[in-house]
Parts: C-alpha cells; structure tokens; sequence
C-alpha cells in the first residue's frame, strides 16, 4: 500500500467547472513525482485534495492526514512571529511539547540554513529564506508524505536551482513521499524519479515518464544529453496534453 | 565620511524643522497683522494680539487653572468613553467576525450609530440619563466606536488564505485560529482605528459638553462661557489647549501602534 494514493479523483466545481476527471496517483515513501501540466489544469486543486483541504466529488484519498506535510506555492508565514517561531507553529497546532518542539526547531534552521536569521521578522527575509523558513515548518511535524505547490516559482534561477539541490538533500535525509507540482521541466526532471503530466481542464493524468538518474544527483546532470532527452520527451507529452 | 554624513543628517534635519516652523512664523505675522492693523482699538476683542492671548489665557494662575480643570474633566470623560467604545467595538466586532449572519445583521445598525450626528444625540442623551458623567461617557461611546467595530471585523478577516489552510490543515480549532492567526492579525488595523476613535472621543467629550451646558465644566462649556463674555483671550486659549489634546492624541496613539505592530508590520513602517 502507498503511503498517498489517489483512485479516480474527479472534482468538479459548484460552478460546474469540471477540474480534475478521474486521476489515479500513488507515491510512497522515497519516491519524489513531479506534477506539470499547462496553467490551470488542476494541478494545485489535485494537491488540496490530497491533503484533504478539498473533497473530491468522486474516488477516493487513502493516506494519512496527519503526517501530511504541505508547502504552498507562497511562503505563507505569521509576519508577526520571527522566523523560528513560525517554524515551530504547526509543533504547536499539533500539541508537540515545548522542550522537543524548541530543540526540533534548532535542528531544522540549520538544516535549511537559517540559524543566523531566526529571530529576524518575515519582511526582513529574502524570497529564498522566507521559503526555506516555510520548508523547515513543514519538516517540523516529520511528514511522511510531502505536497509541494510550486514552492519555487517566485524565485529567481540561481535560488532556485540552489534550494532544488537542497530540498533533494532533505529528501534524501528524510526519506518522505513527495509530490512536487511545477511548472519547469528541468526542475521536476532533475527533482523527481517520475514525471506525470497533467492534461489542459479537466485535468487528467498521462502515463508517468521515469528519470533513470540515481541520487543524489550532481547539479552538472542538468547538461547531459541524456537529461534533456528526457526533458524533450515532457516537454512532448505537455505538447499533446495541451491540444 | 562621518564628517559628510552627520552634515547631511544636520541638514536633512533643517529640512525637516525649518518650514513648519516658518509656516508657523508666517500664521502670528498674519494674526498680529489682522489684530494691530485690520480691527480698529474697540474691535480688537475679536482676534487678541498673540502675546495678550498668552498672558491672559495662559500666565494667569486664575484663568490658566480654570482651563487645565476643564481640561482635565474633559480628558477623563474621552479616556472613559475611549476605553467602553474599544472593548464593546472588539467584542462586536469579533462577534461579527466570527458570523456572517451576525455581521449582517449589526452592521446596518453600526452605520447609523455613526451616521448620527452628534448635535442630534446629545439633547437626546440629556434628555434621558441627565447631564452627568455617564451621560457625557456615553456620547463620546456613541461617537467613537464606529472606526473599531469596522477596523476590528476588517482587520480579522485580512488573514491570508493561504495561512487559514494552514491551520485548516493542521485541525487548529476555531480558539487556537482566533488566537493565533486572527487577531494578530487585525491588530494593525485595530490600531488604525483606536487613533481614529481617540480624536473622535475628544470630539465627542468637547460637543457634549459643549451642547449640555451644565454640570462640571469642561473645555466645551468653558469655550462657550468665554465666547458669551467676550473674553476673547481665554478664548483662544482654549482652543489652542483643545487643539493640542487632539494632537496629543493623534500621536500618542501612533506612538502606540508603532511599539506594538511597528516591527514587524509592512504597513506601519515609516510613518
């Protein structure tokens, strides 16, 4: 049994906007997936469903809720809380005794780099860091499944690709069941070891295409024929999802 | 370099003081000139010169207490109003937060508590509870709840979105998101509105007192009695101390809503 799967997903809106038509997805725990598909196809809405912020209108979700980790696609932080107390806010909804909770929050700021900046308020953090920040409050709760909602989209290429390594890294460290939803080709090749594809509304799932790369992958894979022949046959499959 | 920087700050600093102060200057120039130049000797009761305004109405011992009295009673009647109008204008405004139906419901009533005049209330307020303390309190009450009944509901549904699935996410009950997301949420904007409500109160203290005429005297009652005297220097005197509560006030609060939210809201920075 996965640790997430999904069975014939179909979500239809109150307004009648039909946004996702029997979506079936399975990942479990050290299997990273990417999810791309053309702007409004459903991606996002598939990524609340699974998380149980929105109920299908038909098939099931069979996963855990409390062990989901969620990372939206903005940083969404307590601008009134410094950057290590809103790392510890969702050990605090879920009732983690202080002790382990402070100790847990000292362990992740440095895992995602941000030790010297916990006490600093959001607005004095880059884009990046208040990303990190959000990274580091999802890992709190040590989630076995991961949603991540384009958590890079806003940031520049050079972040990006910096925190694509990183979040590699505590994948690899925590060994989570990740679906990321993006919309580049070369971040969910060189993140995931299976890219779905998602067609144009409804949104359906094509057959999963593998990433044979092992890990921990080398940031040079990224100009290996090899990796863009990959990216080209996505890049195909987005093409007919499209039309 | 320091040399350079502190001369920029010392002149930076000039730009800052010299026009108010000069606009300032110009203001007495043209007062002087209307009282010395514009009214002939027996007119002159109109507008006193600046000096006199400050000898009679500010160097008497007699009339200087007489004003700080009345301001004073004037102060306890807006604290007393402010301090009701904000904890019954969070708790409405919490309540309508939290239903929609309640929101539709009082909201209505909310904007014609504040469309009334305060001229019409006041007769009204006399009329029935008498021309005490609490009558004046209930003025300012009326006058001054409106900006933190609406600042409050605005302010407690400013959360992202994105932060109320979070705590959807994380099962936090309907307490924990008051708590925590909600109301730290709203403060700016609770804030906002205790400023606006504090000149309000003010207002409302002065009218009230103003309009009820009898009972302990405050600066409304005072600015009256010196207008139908004539006694135009305790006059101004007090519209100059009325004034300067008001802007008292005005910065007060602003101080206040800076040492609360200042640090870490995008909103209140700088100002």
């Amino acid at each position: 049994m996965s640790d997430l799967s999904l069975r014939g997903i179909s979500l239809t809106f109150p307004d009648g906007t039909e946004a996702i038509a029997n979506a079936d997805l399975d990942v479990s725990r050290g299997e990273f997936v990417s999810l791309v598909g053309p702007s409004g196809c459903g991606k996002s809405t598939l990524l609340r469903v699974a998380s149980g912020l929105l109920d299908p209108t038909n098939g099931s979700v069979s996963v855990d809720a409390s062990s989901v980790g969620y990372v939206f696609q903005d940083p969404t932080l307590l601008p009134w809380r410094t950057t290590r107390r809103n790392v510890e806010l969702l050990a605090e909804l879920r009732n983690v005794v202080p002790a382990i909770r402070r100790e847990r929050a000292e362990r992740i700021l440095a895992t995602v780099g941000l030790t010297e900046f916990a006490d600093h308020f959001p607005r004095t953090l880059s884009g990046g860091m208040k990303m990190r920040a959000s990274l580091a409050r999802t890992l709190m709760l040590e989630p076995t499944v991961c949603l991540f909602d384009e958590p890079f989209g806003a940031l520049d290429e050079m972040s990006r690709e910096r925190l694509n390594g990183e979040l590699i890294e505590i994948f690899l460290a925590r060994n989570f069941a990740g679906v990321f939803v993006t919309h580049s080709i070369g971040e969910a090749v060189f993140m995931s070891s299976r890219v779905h594809v998602m067609t144009s509304r409804p949104g359906r799932l094509l057959e999963p295409i593998e990433v044979p790369f092992a890990y921990p992958r080398s940031p040079e894979i990224r100009f290996t024929p090899e990796f863009a022949a990959i990216c080209g046959r996505v890049a195909r499959a987005l093409r007919e999802a499209t039309s | 370099m320091t040399v350079e920087r502190s001369r920029s700050r010392f002149s930076r600093l000039v730009s800052v003081v010299v026009p108010p102060i000069a606009v300032g200057g110009v203001i007495i120039g043209v007062w002087y000139f209307f009282s010395y130049v514009v009214l002939d000797s027996d007119r002159r009761f109109l507008l006193r010169a600046p000096h006199e305004v400050v000898r009679k109405g500010f160097l008497d011992r007699e009339n200087l207490g007489e004003i700080l009295a009345g301001l004073a009673s004037s102060c306890r009647v807006a604290l007393v109003g402010l301090v009701i109008a904000t904890i019954l204008g969070l708790a409405l405004g919490t309540l309508m937060s939290l239903s929609k139906v309640l929101e539709r419901a009082l909201f209505p009533y909310a904007v014609v508590v504040q469309a009334m005049p305060v001229l019409a209330i006041v007769p009204l307020v006399g009329f029935w509870f008498g021309y005490g303390f609490s009558s004046r309190v209930f003025v300012c009450v009326l006058v001054a709840i409106f900006p933190i009944v609406v600042n409050t509901l605005f302010g407690l549904l400013s959360a992202d979105s994105g932060l109320h699935d979070l705590f959807t996410l994380h099962e936090a009950s309907r307490a924990t998101r008051l708590r925590k997301l909600m109301f730290p949420a709203a403060l700016p904007a609770v804030f906002a509105g205790l400023r606006i409500s504090a000149g309000l109160s003010v207002i409302g203290a002065i009218v009230g007192d103003f309009f009820f005429g009898q009972g302990e005297a405050g600066i409304g009652q005072l600015l009256k009695k010196y207008a139908s005297r004539l006694q135009g220097e305790q006059l101004f005197a007090a519209v100059i101390v009325s004034s300067a509560l008001g802007v008292a006030v005005f910065l007060v609060f602003g101080w206040l809503a800076r040492a609360v939210v200042g640090k870490w809201s995008e909103e209140s920075r700088g100002r």
